[in-house]
C-alpha cells in the first residue's frame, strides 16, 4: 500500500479525474445518470486515494516531500514531473479531493442552465486535474501549466453555465487571471536563467526544492523584488488582492454555484499558496522588502471587502465581496513571514473553502427556490424552509470567525502574527495592522448579521407568503453535512491542521526564522 | 473532582446536541433532557466547591513542603532581581516548566519561586501548585493552589497553545451560581415558555449557553476565555432573537452583538499583548504570576489593561458600551435573569478578577488613587442608575439597575477591593435573578411588561410574587443587616473609602457609589408602587389574574431565600455577633492566595467593616427610598416639573434619550458605514477601480483594432494572424466572440511568452 502510493499516489490524484473525463466522453449524451455516475465514482476514488496518503503521511516529518516522484519531462530545458506533498499542500489537497464529490452529489438534480450534465461534468474533472496538479507539482514550470488549466474549465462554467451577465464575468476571470499569468512566466524564466547564472553552472532548474535552498542568494536586491513582483501580481490577482479584486464579484455572482463553490474553495486558494509555496520561499529577502506591501493590501481589502459587501442587495454578491475581506487575513498571515502567521493563513485558507463554499450553497439553494437573492425580496426562510435557515445562520456565525468554528482559527492567530512579524519588518506598522484587521471582525459581523436577518428573519414577503418553498433535499444534506462536520470538527481541535502545516512551515520559512 | 471539572461544561454540551437531534420527539420537548443536565452539573459544581473547601481547609500540599515553600518565596523576593532574572530566562525556554517536577531543593529555588509547579502526571495532565505565602504583617497563611490541568490544544510556529481547566475558589464559585441559577431557570421556563414556538431550541440554547459559561469559568487560559466570551455572546444572540419574525427583536439581537464585537476588538488586541508580554504563553497562572513578579514592562500592561476594559464595557454593559443590555431584554425574560443579569453579563467582571495582577499593576490601582477602571465603574453605576428613572418597562428599570450594579462591580475592582466585587457579583447574581423571575411572573399573563400602562395593585392578586420580589428589592437596595446586598455593596465602599494609596481611598468612588445608591433606592421604590400599589391599570385591570404555579414560585422563593441569606457567608468581623469560624469565610475561600494572585503584593489589602459607612449607606435608603415614597404614595413634591421648568425638561429628555448614545451608534456610526461609506466604497469599486480595469481592457481592444487595421493588414501577412485577434480580444471579444477561445487563450500565452523573452533579456543581462 504504502509503495503503491509513494509512487504512484499523488499523480494518480491528479490524472485519475482526466480518466474519468474520457470514460465521459465516450459516454453518449442522453444517458444523463451514467455520466453522472462516472463524475461521482471519479471523484469518490480521487478522494479514496487522497484519505489513503492522508493514513499514509508521515507526520512526524510533515517538513519533507512525500510520496515524491521525479521523472524527466522535458529534458531539453531541464523541466521534471517533481511532484511530492508535505505539510503546507496536505491540508489544501484533502480540502480539493473533499469538496469534489460533494459538489458532482449537489449537482445531481440542479443541472445549472443549459441543463448539459455531460459537459458540465467533464469540466470539473478537467479543473479537478488542474487544483491536484497544482498542489503536487513541484516543478516551476509544471505548476504553471496546472496552474493555466485550472483557467479554461473555470471559464466554460462562468461562460457558458453562468448567469445573465457571464460573457463579461467569464472573460473578466479569464483575461484578469492571464494578466497576472504572463507576470508570473516571467518571473518563472527569470529565476531559472539566473539560478543558472549563479550557481547552476550554466545549467537552469525549475525544481522548487533546488530554487528554494538556493533562495535566491547573491541577486541584486532589485532584481529580487521586481521577479518576485512577477509573482505577486499573478499570485495576488488569483487570491484576489486588493486592488485586483474586482473579476472576484463578477465571477462569483454570474458563475453556477458549483463554480462558485469551487471558485471559493479551492481556485483562490491557488494564489495563496503560490505566495507560500513557490514566492517566499524562492526569494525570501524580497518576500521581506513586499512583506508590508502586502499587509497593507490584505488589511486594506479586509475594511473595503466589508465595506462592499455593506453596499450589496444580491445576496451572492455579498458573499463573493466577503472572500475579499476573509482572504484578507489569509494575506496578512502570510505576510507576517512567521510560522505562526502561515498555519493560520493555511487554517485560514481550509477554513474559508468550507464555510465560504457552504455559503455557495446556500444561496445557490435559495436562488433555486426563490428565483431571486435580491435581500429586499426575501426574507423569513427560517420560516419556509426552517433546516436551510438554521444552515445559514451557522454558516454565518462560522464566517464571521465566531471562535469554536473553523473560521477563528485562520482569524485570530494570523491578528496574533502580526502582533509580532519576522525579524526585520517593522512592528508598529504591522500592529496597526493587527488593530485594523482586528476592526474588520466587527465589520465582518455587521454584514454577515444584516444579510442573515434580512434573509433568514422576519416573515417572508407577500411576493412568496403563499408559495411552496421546498426545504432541503436528501441531496443537499448529504453534500452539505460533510462541510457542516468539519467546519464544527476543525474549529473544536485545530490541532487537526496545525500539526500536519506547522512542520512544513517552519522549514519553509527557515531562511526567513534563520532556524 | 477539582482535576476532573472537564466534565461539567462537556455535559449541557452533549444536553444541547441532544436537545436539537431528538427534544422534539420528546413529551417535554428537551426540556427534560436540559434540566437533568443542568441538575447533574449543578451537583457537581456543589462537589468542586465542596473539594475546593476541603483543600483549603486541610491546607494541601503537605504541611512539610509548604512551610519550606514559603520559605523559599521570602527568599525568592529577598532576591528580586535575580528572580526576575531568572524568571525570564525560564520562559525563554519555551513552555518547559510544565509538567515537570520543579524541584524544592536550595539550588534552583529561584525557579521554583517564579514558576513553582508540580507535575502530577503525563504531559497532558498536572496540577499546578502554586507556593504559599505570608500576608502582610508576617502573619503565616497556607497559600491554597489552583488545580490546573490542561493539554495541548495546538502547537503552531512552535508555541504550545493549550486548553484545561482551572480549578480555584473563584471559578469554584461561577461553577455554583451558573448551575444554580440555570437549574433555576429552566425550572421556571417550562412554565413560563411553555406553549412557545420554539420551545425545543429556547431549552437547546439555554444549555448550549451554560456549557458555554461553563467553560468559560473553567478557562486556564486565555484564548479559551476568548473562545468561551464569544461563545456566550452567540448564545445571547440567539436568545435575544429568539422571537426573530418581529424585526425589533431581531435589531436588538443584532445590535448585541454588534456592540460586543466591538468591545471583543480589545479583548483580542488585550490578550494577544499579554501572549508575546508573557513570552508566548495564554497560560492565565503564568501571565498573572509574570505579572506579579514585575517580569512585564508597566507600560505593557496598562495597554493591555486598557484594551482589555473595552471588552468588559462592552460585555459587562459599562459605560458607554451599555447600550445593548436595555435592547437585550427583547428576549424572553428567564434569558433576562440568566443571560442578561446574573451570569454572561457578569463574564467581564470574571475576566478582570481572574487576570487581577495585570489590572493591578498595569493600572496602579495599589498605589493610585483613581484609574480608569475605577472612574468606569463609578460612571456607570450613577449613569446606569438615572436612566432607570425614566423607564416604564419594569424589564428596563431592571436592566438598567444590572448595568448600575456591574459598575459597582468594576468600581471594586478599580479600587482594589477584589473580594467585595466577587461577593457582590455572587449576591447580584441571586437577588437579580429574583427579580427579574419575579417581573416574568408579573408578567406571565398579561403579556405586558410596561408598568405604568399595564400593572398597579398587583400586591393583592400575587402576593408571593410579591413578597419575593420585595426582598429581591431590599437587597438591591441593601438594606442593613438582613439583605445579602447590604454586605456586598457596603465591602465596596468601605474599600472605595479604604484602599489606594496613602490612606486616602478612591473620593470619586465613595461619592459616586453613594449617590448611586440612594437612585437605586427611589427608582426601585418607584417601580415598587407602579407594579404593586395604586389601583389596576390596562391589561391587569382587564384580566382575572391570580398567582402563578409552582415552577414560577418555587425558584422565586429559593432566590429570595438566597437574597437574604448569602450576606451571612462574608460577615466582616467587628459588625454583628458572629462566630469566628465563619466570619469572612467567603473571602477565604474565594480569594486566591497562591502567586498567580496579588495577595502578596504590600498594596494590596482588605476594607474592615466601617460602622460608618453601614450608617451612611442606611441614610442613602432613607434619603432614596423616603423620597420616592413621598413622590409617589403622598403625592408630595413638584409633580409635573418636568412639563413646567425648561432645565427639568431637558433633565427628563437627555435621560429619555439615553444621552443620545443610541441615536450616536445606530443612526450616525452603523447608518453611516452602512449608507453613505459603504455605497461610497463601492462606488469607487464599480467606477474607480473597476472602471480601470474596463478602461485597460477597451484600451487593449482599440489597440488591437489599430494594429490589426494598419500593422497587421498594411505591412504583415497572416501569419500572426491569431495573435492580432488576440489583441483585439480584449474588450471586443466580451461582447461578441463566441468561438475561437482555445486560440485567444493559447495567442495569450505567446504574447505573454513574447513579453517574458523581452523582459529576461533586460534582466540577465
Amino acid at each position: 500500500m504504502k509503495d503503491l502510493l509513494n509512487s504512484w499516489g499523488p499523480t494518480a490524484a491528479t490524472f485519475l479525474p482526466l480518466v474519468g473525463m474520457l470514460v465521459l466522453l465516450a459516454i453518449p449524451k442522453t444517458e444523463e445518470t451514467l455520466a453522472k455516475v462516472v463524475a461521482l465514482v471519479t471523484t469518490t476514488s480521487v478522494f479514496v486515494v487522497v484519505v489513503a496518503m492522508l493514513f499514509e503521511f508521515d507526520y512526524d516529518s510533515t517538513g519533507t516531500m512525500q510520496f515524491a516522484l521525479d521523472k524527466s519531462w522535458i529534458e531539453a530545458i531541464n523541466a521534471r514531473y517533481t511532484i511530492g506533498i508535505d505539510g503546507m499542500s496536505l491540508p489544501l489537497i484533502v480540502l480539493t479531493a473533499f469538496v469534489m464529490p460533494f459538489v458532482v452529489i449537489y449537482s445531481w438534480d440542479h443541472f445549472p442552465e443549459p441543463k448539459n450534465p455531460k459537459v458540465f461534468l467533464t469540466l470539473l474533472l478537467i479543473l479537478e486535474t488542474g487544483m491536484v496538479g497544482c498542489f503536487v507539482a513541484q516543478d516551476l514550470l509544471l505548476f504553471f501549466v496546472f496552474f493555466e488549466v485550472v483557467l479554461l474549465p473555470m471559464f466554460f462554467l462562468i461562460g457558458v453555465f453562468g448567469g445573465d451577465d457571464r460573457k463579461y464575468a467569464s472573460f473578466k476571470f479569464f483575461l484578469y487571471t492571464v494578466f497576472g499569468s504572463a507576470f508570473m512566466i516571467v518571473s518563472i524564466l527569470a529565476v531559472y536563467f539566473l539560478y543558472a547564472q549563479n550557481v547552476g553552472d550554466g545549467t537552469g532548474t525549475f525544481s522548487l526544492a533546488a530554487l528554494s535552498a538556493w533562495g535566491g542568494e547573491g541577486l541584486a536586491k532589485n532584481t529580487g523584488i521586481l521577479i518576485f513582483g512577477g509573482f505577486f501580481l499573478a499570485f495576488g490577482v488569483k487570491v484576489p488582492m486588493f486592488p485586483f479584486h474586482t473579476w472576484l464579484p463578477d465571477a462569483h455572482t454570474q458563475a453556477p454555484t458549483q463554480g462558485s463553490v469551487i471558485l471559493a474553495a479551492v481556485l483562490l486558494k491557488l494564489g495563496t499558496y503560490g505566495f507560500i509555496r513557490i514566492a517566499i520561499p524562492l526569494l525570501p529577502e524580497a518576500a521581506k522588502w513586499w512583506a508590508p506591501i502586502i499587509g497593507l493590501l490584505a488589511v486594506i481589502g479586509i475594511i473595503y471587502g466589508a465595506l462592499g459587501c455593506l453596499a450589496q442587495t444580491d445576496m451572492k454578491r455579498l458573499i463573493a465581496f466577503s472572500s475579499v475581506a476573509h482572504m484578507g487575513y489569509v494575506m496578512l498571515g502570510i505576510a507576517t513571514l512567521t510560522p505562526l502567521g502561515i498555519n493560520a493563513a493555511i487554517f485560514g485558507m481550509v477554513a474559508h473553502g468550507l464555510i465560504t463554499g457552504m455559503l455557495f450553497f446556500i444561496a445557490g439553494s435559495v436562488k433555486d427556490r426563490f428565483h431571486t437573492l435580491d435581500m429586499s425580496r426575501l426574507g423569513g426562510l427560517l420560516l419556509k424552509a426552517p433546516h436551510m435557515g438554521w444552515l445559514l445562520g451557522f454558516s454565518v456565525m462560522a464566517s464571521l470567525g465566531l471562535p469554536g468554528l473553523a473560521g477563528f482559527w485562520g482569524e485570530f492567530p494570523a491578528l496574533l502574527a502580526a502582533y509580532s512579524p519576522a525579524e526585520g519588518l517593522s512592528e508598529p506598522v504591522f500592529r496597526t495592522f493587527m488593530v485594523i484587521g482586528a476592526i474588520g471582525t466587527i465589520f465582518a459581523a455587521g454584514y454577515l448579521l444584516w444579510m442573515l436577518q434580512r434573509v433568514a428573519f422576519g416573515r417572508p414577503t407577500e411576493e412568496f407568503e403563499d408559495e411552496h418553498i421546498h426545504d432541503m433535499h436528501l441531496t443537499d444534506y448529504i453534500a452539505w453535512a460533510p462541510f457542516i462536520v468539519m467546519i464544527v470538527v476543525l474549529g473544536v481541535y485545530p490541532q487537526l491542521i496545525f500539526k500536519i502545516t506547522d512542520g512544513a512551515v517552519v522549514q519553509s520559512l527557515a531562511a526567513i526564522t534563520g532556524n | 473532582m477539582l482535576t476532573h471539572a472537564w466534565i461539567i461544561p462537556l455535559i449541557p454540551a452533549i444536553s444541547f446536541v441532544l436537545i436539537l437531534a431528538i427534544g422534539k420527539k420528546l413529551p417535554r420537548g428537551g426540556s427534560e433532557i436540559g434540566i437533568a443536565s443542568v441538575a447533574i452539573c449543578f451537583v457537581l459544581a456543589l462537589t468542586v466547591a465542596f473539594g475546593w473547601v476541603s483543600r483549603v481547609n486541610d491546607g494541601t500540599p503537605p504541611e512539610g513542603r509548604q512551610s519550606s515553600q514559603s520559605y523559599l518565596i521570602t527568599e525568592g523576593h529577598e532576591t528580586r532581581p535575580v528572580t526576575e532574572a531568572d524568571a525570564e530566562a525560564e520562559n525563554g525556554t519555551d513552555a518547559a516548566a510544565h509538567g515537570t517536577e520543579a524541584e524544592a531543593t536550595s539550588t534552583d529555588h529561584e525557579a521554583e519561586a517564579t514558576e513553582s509547579t508540580e507535575a502530577t502526571a503525563t504531559e497532558d495532565e498536572h496540577g499546578t501548585e502554586t507556593s504559599a505565602e505570608g500576608e502582610e504583617g508576617g502573619e503565616e497563611h497556607h497559600a491554597t493552589s489552583a488545580v490546573v490541568r490542561d493539554m495541548t490544544w495546538f502547537d503552531s510556529g512552535g508555541f504550545d497553545i493549550r486548553v484545561g481547566t482551572m480549578v480555584d475558589g473563584l471559578s469554584s464559585l461561577m461553577l455554583v451560581v451558573v448551575t444554580l441559577i440555570s437549574l433555576l431557570v429552566h425550572v421556571f421556563s417550562t412554565d413560563y415558555v411553555a406553549g412557545d414556538r420554539r420551545y425545543t431550541h429556547y431549552f437547546a440554547f439555554l444549555s448550549l449557553f451554560t456549557a458555554s459559561m461553563l467553560f468559560f469559568v473553567l478557562s486556564s487560559s486565555t484564548i479559551q476565555m476568548i473562545v468561551g466570551w464569544e461563545l456566550v455572546g452567540l448564545c445571547s444572540f440567539a436568545l435575544i432573537g429568539h422571537w426573530w419574525e418581529e424585526k425589533p427583536n431581531s435589531d436588538a439581537a443584532l445590535k448585541a452583538f454588534l456592540t460586543n464585537r466591538v468591545g471583543d476588538v480589545g479583548l483580542l488586541c488585550g490578550m494577544i499583548i499579554l501572549f508575546f508580554a508573557a513570552n508566548g504563553s495564554f497560560d492565565i497562572v503564568r501571565i498573572t504570576e509574570m505579572a506579579n513578579e514585575g517580569a512585564i514592562r508597566h507600560s505593557l500592561l496598562l495597554i493591555a489593561s486598557l484594551s482589555l476594559m473595552t471588552a468588559v464595557m462592552s460585555k459587562s454593559g459599562q459605560f458607554v458600551l451599555h447600550t445593548w443590555l436595555p435592547d437585550a431584554m427583547a428576549g424572553p425574560t428567564p434569558v433576562s435573569a440568566l443571560i442578561h443579569a446574573a451570569t454572561m453579563v457578569v463574564a467581564g467582571i470574571y475576566m478582570v478578577a481572574r487576570l487581577y495582577p495585570v489590572f493591578f499593576e498595569g493600572l496602579s490601582i495599589g498605589t493610585g488613587n483613581i484609574n480608569a477602571l475605577a472612574i468606569m465603574g463609578s460612571v456607570t453605576l450613577l449613569f446606569g442608575a438615572l436612566l432607570a428613572f425614566v423607564q416604564s418597562d419594569i424589564k428596563k428599570v431592571l436592566a438598567y439597575s444590572t448595568i448600575s450594579q456591574l459598575g459597582y462591580m468594576v468600581m471594586a475592582l478599580g479600587v482594589g477591593a477584589w473580594t467585595a466585587a466577587i461577593f457582590h457579583l455572587f449576591t447580584h447574581a441571586i437577588f437579580k435573578a429574583c427579580l427579574f423571575l419575579g417581573s416574568g411572573s408579573l408578567a406571565h399573563h398579561i403579556h405586558s411588561f410596561d408598568m405604568k400602562k399595564d400593572m398597579g395593585g398587583m400586591r393583592k392578586v400575587m402576593p408571593k410574587t410579591y413578597a419575593t420580589f420585595l426582598i429581591g428589592t431590599a437587597a438591591l437596595m441593601g438594606v442593613p443587616l438582613v439583605t445579602a446586598g447590604f454586605w456586598s455593596k457596603d465591602e465596596i465602599l468601605a474599600g472605595a473609602h479604604m484602599l489606594g494609596g496613602g490612606g486616602d481611598g478612591y473620593p470619586f468612588a465613595i461619592v459616586m457609589g453613594l449617590l448611586g445608591a440612594i437612585c437605586t433606592c427611589a427608582y426601585m421604590t418607584r417601580a415598587i408602587w407602579y407594579v404593586f400599589f395604586g389601583e389596576p391599570r390596562g391589561k391587569s385591570a382587564e384580566m382575572e389574574l391570580h398567582e402563578n404555579g409552582p415552577r414560577i414560585v418555587v425558584p422565586l422563593m429559593i432566590l429570595a431565600f438566597g437574597s437574604i441569606v448569602a450576606g451571612f457567608v462574608n460577615i466582616p468581623d467587628g459588625s454583628i455577633p458572629w462566630p469566628a469560624k465563619w466570619q469572612l469565610w467567603f473571602e477565604h475561600m474565594v480569594e486566591p492566595t497562591g502567586t498567580y494572585f496579588v495577595a502578596t503584593n504590600p498594596d494590596f489589602g482588605h476594607p474592615s467593616f466601617l460602622p460608618w459607612v453601614a450608617v451612611v449607606s442606611f441614610g442613602a435608603i432613607v434619603v432614596g427610598a423616603g423620597a420616592a415614597y413621598l413622590w409617589y404614595w403622598k403625592g408630595l413634591g413638584p409633580h409635573g416639573i418636568t412639563e413646567r421648568n425648561r432645565f427639568a425638561r431637558a433633565g427628563y429628555v437627555v435621560l429619555e434619550k439615553k444621552y443620545g448614545l443610541d441615536i450616536l451608534y445606530t443612526d450616525w456610526i452603523a447608518g453611516g458605514v452602512k449608507g453613505p461609506i459603504a455605497r461610497a466604497a463601492y462606488w469607487i469599486n464599480q467606477n474607480v477601480i473597476d472602471g480601470l480595469v474596463n478602461l485597460v481592457g477597451r484600451t487593449a481592444a482599440k489597440t488591437g483594432q489599430w494594429v490589426y487595421r494598419y500593422v497587421d493588414q498594411g505591412a504583415i501577412d497572416g501569419a500572426v494572424n491569431g495573435s492580432g485577434a488576440t489583441a483585439s480580444g480584449a474588450g471586443e471579444v466580451l461582447r461578441k466572440t463566441q468561438t475561437g477561445k482555445v486560440q485567444t487563450y493559447g495567442s495569450y500565452l505567446f504574447v505573454g511568452a513574447a513579453l517574458l523573452a523581452a523582459v529576461i533579456v533586460v534582466i540577465a543581462s
